[in-house]
């Protein structure tokens, strides 16, 4: 049956992710025949994101994405609490700049957002197949030929094929491009979605309007002083919470996701901000963490590697989305540039690689924060004793009692260096700017 | 031989609730799917296409968004794909809907011979079970409902042989061609569709019929032509939990005298009544 329908493309996408997408839609704009493979029932089912979609990258792909896409609110504020168990310090900052039309960022459910950047995809003539399994990369000698699919007469061919896959990709292992995950190589994010009424949001955020959300993210206490982060992002109608860490020390820990986020929403300082909430969706997903050390090889004969299935992550900046969005787009480029010259070689797509090092900003950054999370991790002070400190120092500070200020003051130096001598804090501070300049 | 399905989009029952104040299915948010006992309806036109040749169209009645239904049948191995959209046709009940499929129906034998309708035994957002029993006497044609099994289809004698589940068993009845089927889902097992047939289906755009492409009169279609009133929507109440007697292994004795004890009181109860 159905013997009129081809099986060679020009380019054969894994995955309808961001990554995935952002090629595809730039390919398919370039006139190349290309088709997408996802497992999920549909684009964004499968994905989750606290999120934080950037403008200036995403419009690079999808222009003017804002003006129909489905985005929740414009972030205008960005705090940082650090956390200890009945106190926090909050910094935030917040500006009107970022309201600008365009805004520099939105909050983003990926449901929605997947499916609008496939139905771009397809208007440029991109073909999305989804309920779809792309089980193994097809090859002849060192070259990528196409992809077998977990459905009968599964095989697909073409010169290009453009893995997607996100975190923990089979593929590149398949192909030999990257060794097996080590548990320190991703941490894994749990998430919830609490619907609220938006004028609650607005309240509680200090909002004055749709137009207007926040994001905040947390330390310290909201991990177990573990290496990871907690965030709290206003949608619409609801707000994203979740929280993540290193594998390896959740199991070192022995404290399971679900429990920690339970942990979490008890929190005094979190408490308030989601009563009376609905629980919505609840979601788990992996971060890649590897950084610019793990990452897989990015290019091969007939194959390129994006998004988050190349380790492009930066989590100190809490960036992937728009290295996935960027990532696709540069590989589409060079497997256009490869169409054009008809030489789908290593030496072609390694023009994928040149494009992330010259056009973006993100090999650099990552090669700049290759040690960063290593540093954090090595120093665990970092995000359980001195929060408490500083929590006890601005404690003994602002609490008014017959103490004078003078004596306070050494109070709070003695505390300090009991908990910390001024040598080891020195290193802390060594260390942590060697790893992030 | 050539098959038509008439098939609906239906909200994913499975994840709907029902709103406690009005009674209503909330639809939002919730994802849409082929009528199940439709998806089964057009897996089996697709196997009559594989036993005696032909084509398969489907046909649906719906808002544009329905040809998503309809490209997943063509997934499935369906032909061509019509919907039956327009303004005109919101607010049908199954009075006017299947007087608008009916038009449909007669508009495609009139471009090709359709020998056989194959409708599922009803819609599971509304479990009426009306339209495909409705279009058969529009289209004046015989009609056997709850088909389990298409036996044989003899295009010599233009006759069908098909087994109707029953309560009691299973009734084999024979018709003339052309017939209209309602089926239920032990027909057959839905395959997994081949990839080569997603594809077909992620490019196809099936075709649209509205108010004029039809041979329809204003006054019998939409809410002018529905005469159903709702009177009242209730949820059913929850069934009261059977009783269990635990010990059956350790006591089979003791237990089975407790139950006969119950069963007495029970039928007592009703005797004298
Ligand atoms: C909880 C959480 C919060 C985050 N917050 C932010 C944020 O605020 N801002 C930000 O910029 N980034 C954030 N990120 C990171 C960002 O989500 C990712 O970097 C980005 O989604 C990567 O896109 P991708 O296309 O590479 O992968 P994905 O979006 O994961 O897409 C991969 C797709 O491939 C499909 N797939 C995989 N294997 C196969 C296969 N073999 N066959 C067929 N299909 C397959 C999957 O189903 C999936 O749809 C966050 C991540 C998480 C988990």
């Amino acid at each position: 049956m159905a013997t009129d329908v081809s099986n060679k493309f020009d380019v054969i996408v894994v995955g309808a992710g961001l990554a995935g997408l952002a090629a595809a839609h730039t390919c398919a704009q370039a006139g190349l025949e290309t088709i997408v493979i996802e497992r999920g029932t549909k684009p964004g089912t499968k994905n989750v994101m606290g999120g934080v979609l950037y403008t200036r990258p995403t419009a690079k792909v999808f222009p003017e994405f804002w003006k129909d896409a489905p985005v929740e609110r414009p972030v205008i504020e960005q705090g940082a609490w650090l956390l200890t168990s009945d106190s926090a310090i909050k910094l935030a900052y917040r500006s009107q700049r970022f309201a600008d039309d365009p805004p520099n960022a939105f909050t983003v459910l990926r449901v929605k957002l997947d499916k609008y950047f496939a139905d771009q995809a397809e208007k440029s003539g991109a073909l999305v197949i989804c309920e779809t399994l792309v089980e193994e990369v097809l090859t002849d000698g060192d070259n990528v030929i196409g992809v077998r699919c977990g459905r009968a007469e599964g095989d697909l061919y073409a010169p290009v094929v453009i893995i997607a896959e996100g975190v923990n990709s089979e593929l590149t292992r398949q192909l030999g491009m990257q060794t097996d995950l080590k548990l320190d190589d991703t941490a894994s994010v749990v998430k919830e979605l609490i619907r609220l009424d938006p004028k609650v949001i607005e309240d509680r955020f200090n909002l004055s309007g749709e137009h207007e959300g926040t994001t905040i993210e947390m330390y310290g206490d909201a991990t177990l002083g573990m290496l990871g982060t907690a965030f709290v992002y206003t949608n619409k109608d609801s707000i994203s919470l979740g929280v993540g860490f290193l594998l390896s020390q959740a199991v070192e820990a022995a404290q399971t996701p679900y429990d920690m986020l339970q942990r979490l929403k008890q929190h005094s300082m979190v408490a308030p901000l989601i009563e009376g909430g609905e629980t919505g969706e609840y979601m788990t997903h992996m971060i890649p963490e590897g950084g610019y050390n793990r990452m897989p090889q990015l290019f091969g004969h007939g194959v390129m590697v994006v998004g988050d299935a190349a380790m492009l992550v930066n989590g100190i900046h809490r960036e992937g989305s728009n290295y996935a969005l960027l990532s696709g787009q540069l590989a589409a480029e060079t497997a256009i540039e490869a169409h054009e010259n008809g030489d789908f070689s290593g030496k072609t797509l390694s023009h994928y690689r040149a494009r992330l090092l010259d056009e973006t900003p993100i090999l650099r950054d990552l090669r700049k924060y290759r040690n960063a999370a290593h540093y954090v991790e090595s120093h665990p002070a970092l995000l359980s004793t001195y929060p408490d400190l500083v929590s006890d120092a601005m404690y003994e500070m602002l609490n008014v009692d017959d103490v004078p200020k003078r004596q306070k003051q050494w109070e709070i130096v003695r505390m300090v260096l009991r908990a910390r001598s001024l040598v080891g804090m020195a290193w802390d501070g060594i260390d942590g700017a060697r790893s992030m300049l | 031989m050539n098959t038509a399905v008439c098939i609906k989009q239906v909200p994913d029952t499975t994840e709907v609730r029902i709103d406690p104040e009005t009674n209503a299915l909330v639809r939002e948010g919730v994802p849409s799917i082929v009528n199940p006992f439709d998806a089964h309806a057009t897996e089996e036109a697709v196997r009559l296409k594989e036993r005696y040749g032909g084509t398969v169209t489907i046909i649906s009645m719906g808002p544009p968004q329905a040809t998503e239904a309809i490209k997943k049948c063509i997934s499935f191995g369906a032909d061509r794909g019509i919907l039956l959209s327009d303004r005109a046709f919101a607010g049908s009940d199954t009075w006017a809907t299947s007087y608008i499929i009916a038009a449909g129906l007669k508009r495609l034998m009139s471009e090709q011979p359709v020998d056989l309708i194959l409708c599922g035994k009803q819609a599971i957002d509304g479990d009426t079970a009306q339209v495909g029993p409705g279009l058969a006497r529009r289209l004046n044609l015989p009609q056997i409902t709850y088909a389990i099994s298409i036996e044989e289809v003899n295009l010599d004698a233009r006759r069908v042989k098909v087994g109707r589940r029953l309560e009691t068993g299973v009734e084999v009845v024979e018709a003339p061609l052309p017939a209209l089927l309602t089926c239920v889902e032990e027909m057959n097992e839905i395959r997994y569709a081949s990839l080569p047939n997603m594809i077909r289906a992620a490019r196809y755009e099936p075709e649209v019929w509205g108010r004029d492409d039809l041979e329809v009169e204003d006054e019998l279609l939409g809410f002018n032509g529905s005469p159903t009133v709702v009177s009242k929507i209730f949820a059913p109440p929850e069934r009261e939990p059977g009783e269990i007697i635990p010990g059956g292994t350790e006591d089979p004795t003791g237990v089975a005298a407790v139950i006969a004890d119950k069963l007495i009181e029970a039928l007592g109860a009703t005797a004298s009544v």
